[in-house]
């Protein structure tokens, strides 16, 4: 039996400097690639198509988070009606978050970025792989990786219970939701930053469930790829969250 | 960028729930979203009714409603406008007519992502049925605007409790189900054009339904979070829109919702009502743009097509469309000149708002442009589109007006506001859906609708919208307040009752001759003349194939466009329209 040893020269999609990208290549990044499918060009089309949609749809979650902003930086500063003496005064409270604690869960996340940037270029690697290995009698041999998708899905699980530790810390200090403003701001952040990132577990779970199923893996690949780009919009979402709550106190 | 290659996604679905409700196809989920706004707008309709009937006889007992109590009549208010704008001129024109034909006119065989398309139909339909169900526990009294503290606080008033939870809950849902709409109209844009299919060779509706899907992802984001912050306020205790210190007391009439009035203090501190309207009106003033640029592409369409004319400055249209859609995002504190803002952010946002005069009078301008020596065809769409151009113009004039806050402030509170909006923004909407439906009717069911009966509802929709609310503009300086219940007690008003009688009695007319559409509509289904691909004789894609266009558009073939989307009368042309899809030739040289 013939043994391909994998020579063959995959075009990875640019990644842009910096780890963790914002929104992925709209045009020319995934050109190439998508057709190294050799006899499908439909996967490229749709992964492209697919990339398109992601980078238009992450457009209404930035503008939700710029409203807490600006909601947040307004309130910040408005001075509220004390009831008890009829005065205007300045009634922000600052948090005082458990920084130690979520910057373990910020490393947690960035770490989670990484092997989801390792996970969608072994896929991206099959994807490419999977015309050649179709061919009877020609096998690549095993490829010995980690299950970086798995990997992922546990350390995003973990970021969320270190979150959930976070705000069980918050209590403990006193600041419950509805305490005050400054409080009801940092979970609002915090949590739908939380129900967002859950999403993108939901998604790379799906991706995991239908390796399973044997779908080809080109269909699978365009899932964990934009999971992928939507990941990294995730881990920049909250280092912005974890640096406004902690500046703009 | 272009994509012809492409094989269809999907192939024809055979059974009926495939084929007609869970439906994957853009032409299906475009009617869904028709019927669903035709349902809605009947609903609406008989609101406003209602309303209108007891403004001038408000002791009247009617046969269903017995006699109106006063938040009854706000709930009628709430519930129209939420109903109107969301789910007929927010889902008619754009979410309805642009399903249907944009990725016709682009040359595509279907959205980017059809599964996601029909989600996004089911999640408005959820959001209607929720909305719907606020009217069995007593519908919210704060208005389509929502202010808090009144819609913040359960306590509030009558519909405040359960009502109002859903009514946010609906708008919400209704958020999400037009950011996926919006996301799949810019994919489909950018990336499913047909060979040839520039972006400076696509008809105008395609770019109105391109902006508006531009406008309304960056907006019901914003929607969404403002409905966030309410729901939380409402049900978690925080105070993002609750002041410190508010008792609600004093109400009389108890509905049989069962709301009790309370006089203890509420619990919350420190929020900012004003904070709701920021964000509201951010999403609000886009969305009048989302109601109405929908209906400037298809009456750009329409003139061209029946004027046999070039449409007038295509570059110039594409720009003033870009410029109102971008305008519309930095206007928003014209809503609020009420809400003692700094005269320095008033006067800013009023330059600003004075500033859309400038593109709106282009586009107008150049639809005159379009008609001015054409051999125009009056047809039943025809005379819509020049109706529509028409009401633009009357409802757009009074926006300068209340532009400048030495003039909102007098006007604000008064049915001059009333009859603004519902010139420009409504009933111009809706003469632009009307236009598009008597145009692609035989596109969409093979049949003309009747011609006769057809210009019967064009003239008294006309005239009866006109008579409506021209008049309004009066009785807003006379002095007469909006969202009053009951007027006729007071003195100074009373002499307007003659007028406002006539404005009811014009209501009931205008609202009966929306049957003869009806009639016209589900007739000429079944019994309607035959008609040809091409009736209109028109230019792009959609009348290059079948009526109605098959599963995947243009039945195998993959069109490949030669010409720009309004060459009429074309010199040396063999007829006096050349299509999108005609070769190109010395004679008809393209673009």
């Amino acid at each position: 039996m013939a043994t391909l040893s994998p020579t063959l020269s995959v075009k990875y999609p640019q990644t842009r400097g910096g780890g963790g990208a914002g929104a992925p290549p709209i045009s020319g990044g995934g050109d190439g690639d998508g057709r190294t499918g050799g006899n499908s060009p439909d996967h490229g089309q749709r992964l492209r198509r697919a990339r398109l949609g992601l980078a238009v749809g992450i457009t209404p979650v930035i503008m939700l988070f710029v409203s807490f902003t600006s909601a947040y930086i307004v309130r910040q500063g408005l001075p509220t009606l004390d009831v008890r003496t009829n005065t205007y005064v300045h009634d922000w409270m600052p948090v005082n978050l458990p920084w130690v604690l979520l910057l373990v869960n910020t490393v947690i996340l960035l770490v989670s970025s990484l092997t989801m940037e390792l996970a969608r270029r072994q896929i991206t690697r099959q994807a490419a792989l999977a015309p050649v290995q179709s061919i009877p009698g020609v096998s690549l041999g095993e490829e010995r990786s980690l299950p970086w998708l798995g990997v992922t899905v546990v350390l995003g699980l973990g970021f969320l219970v270190g979150q959930w530790m976070a705000w069980g810390a918050l209590e403990s200090r006193g600041f419950y939701l509805a305490t005050s403003a400054s409080s009801s701001f940092v979970y609002l952040l915090t949590g739908m930053h939380a129900i967002h990132l859950a999403g993108g577990i939901l998604a790379l779970s799906y991706a995991a469930i239908t390796s399973l199923l044997r779908k080809p893996v080109e269909a699978r690949r365009i899932v964990v790829d934009i999971t992928a780009w939507y990941w990294h919009f995730m881990a920049l979402l909250w280092i912005y969250i974890f640096a406004l709550l902690e500046i703009a106190r | 960028m272009a994509s012809t290659e492409i094989v269809h996604a999907h192939a024809a679905p055979q059974g009926f729930i495939r084929k007609y409700i869970f439906s994957l196809d853009h032409k299906v989920i475009g009617l869904q979203y028709y019927f669903l706004a035709l349902i809605a707008v009947f609903v609406g309709m008989a609101l406003s009714l209602l309303m209108r009937i007891h403004m001038v006889w408000p002791t009247a007992n009617l046969p269903i409603f017995g006699h109106i109590q006063p938040e009854t009549y706000l709930m009628f208010l709430t519930m129209h406008g939420t109903i109107m704008v969301f789910f007929v001129l927010t889902t008619a024109p754009q979410s309805g007519f642009g399903n249907y034909f944009l990725p016709i006119q682009i040359g595509a065989p279907d959205m980017a992502f059809p599964t996601l398309n029909m989600l996004s139909f089911w999640t408005t339909f959820v959001a209607f049925v929720v909305l719907l169900a606020a009217f069995f526990v007593g519908a919210p009294i704060h208005g389509w605007t929502g202010y808090a503290p009144l819609s913040a606080v359960p306590s509030a008033g009558p519909g405040e409790g359960l009502g109002a939870d859903l009514w946010i809950t609906s708008i919400a849902i209704f958020c999400a189900a037009s950011l996926m709409g919006a996301l799949n109209f810019i994919t489909t844009v950018l990336d499913l054009r047909a060979k040839g299919m520039s972006m400076m060779r696509m008809p105008l509706t395609c770019w109105a339904w391109f902006i508006t899907a531009i406008l309304g992802l960056l907006a019901f984001g914003v929607l969404l979070a403002a409905g966030i912050l309410l729901l939380m306020d409402r049900n978690l205790g925080t105070s993002f829109f609750v002041p410190g210190g508010l008792v609600f007391t004093g109400q009389t009439a108890v509905p049989p919702g069962g709301f009790s009035p309370s006089t203890t203090p509420i619990k919350h501190s420190g929020g900012s009502p004003l904070l709701w309207q920021h964000l509201f009106w951010f999403f609000g003033h886009p969305e009048v743009y989302i109601a109405i640029l929908p209906g400037m592409g298809v009456a750009s369409q329409l003139l061209s097509t029946f004027s046999r004319k070039p449409i007038f400055g295509y570059k110039a249209m594409v720009y003033a469309m870009l410029a109102i859609g971008l305008l519309g995002f930095v206007v928003w504190g014209h809503h609020m000149f009420m809400s003692g803002m700094s005269p320095y952010s008033a006067f800013a946002f009023s330059i600003m708002t004075m500033a859309i005069g400038v593109p709106s009078a282009i586009k107008t301008f150049n639809w005159l442009g379009t008609i001015q020596h054409g051999r125009v065809r009056f047809t039943a769409p025809m005379l819509f589109a020049i109706g529509f151009v028409s009401l633009f113009v009357s409802g757009g004039l009074s926006g300068p007006f209340l532009a400048q806050p030495v003039l909102d402030i007098p006007l604000h509170d008064t049915a001059f506001v009333v009859g603004h909006f519902h010139l420009i923004m409504g009933v111009a909407a809706i003469f632009g859906i009307f236009a598009g439906t008597y145009y692609w009717f035989p596109k969409m069911f093979g049949r003309m609708m009747n011609e006769k009966l057809a210009r019967v509802h064009f003239f008294f929709t006309l005239v009866g919208t006109y008579a409506i609310f021209m008049p309004m503009h009066y009785l807003g300086m006379a002095g007469q307040t909006r969202r009053y219940s009951q007027f006729t007690e007071v003195g100074f008003l009373t002499r307007l009752i003659p007028l406002n009688k006539f404005l009811t009695y014009a209501a009931i007319v205008t609202i009966s001759a929306q049957l003869i559409f009806l009639f016209n509509f589900f007739w000429s289904m079944a019994k309607g003349k035959k008609a040809a691909d091409n009736p209109w004789e028109a230019t792009t894609l959609e009348w290059t194939t079948a009526t109605p266009p098959p599963h995947d558009n243009f039945g195998g073939r993959t069109p490949v466009v030669n010409h720009g989307p309004y060459e009429y009368s074309v010199p040396g042309a063999s007829r006096d329209y050349v299509m999108q899809t005609d070769p190109a030739t010395a004679a008809t040289p393209a673009h």
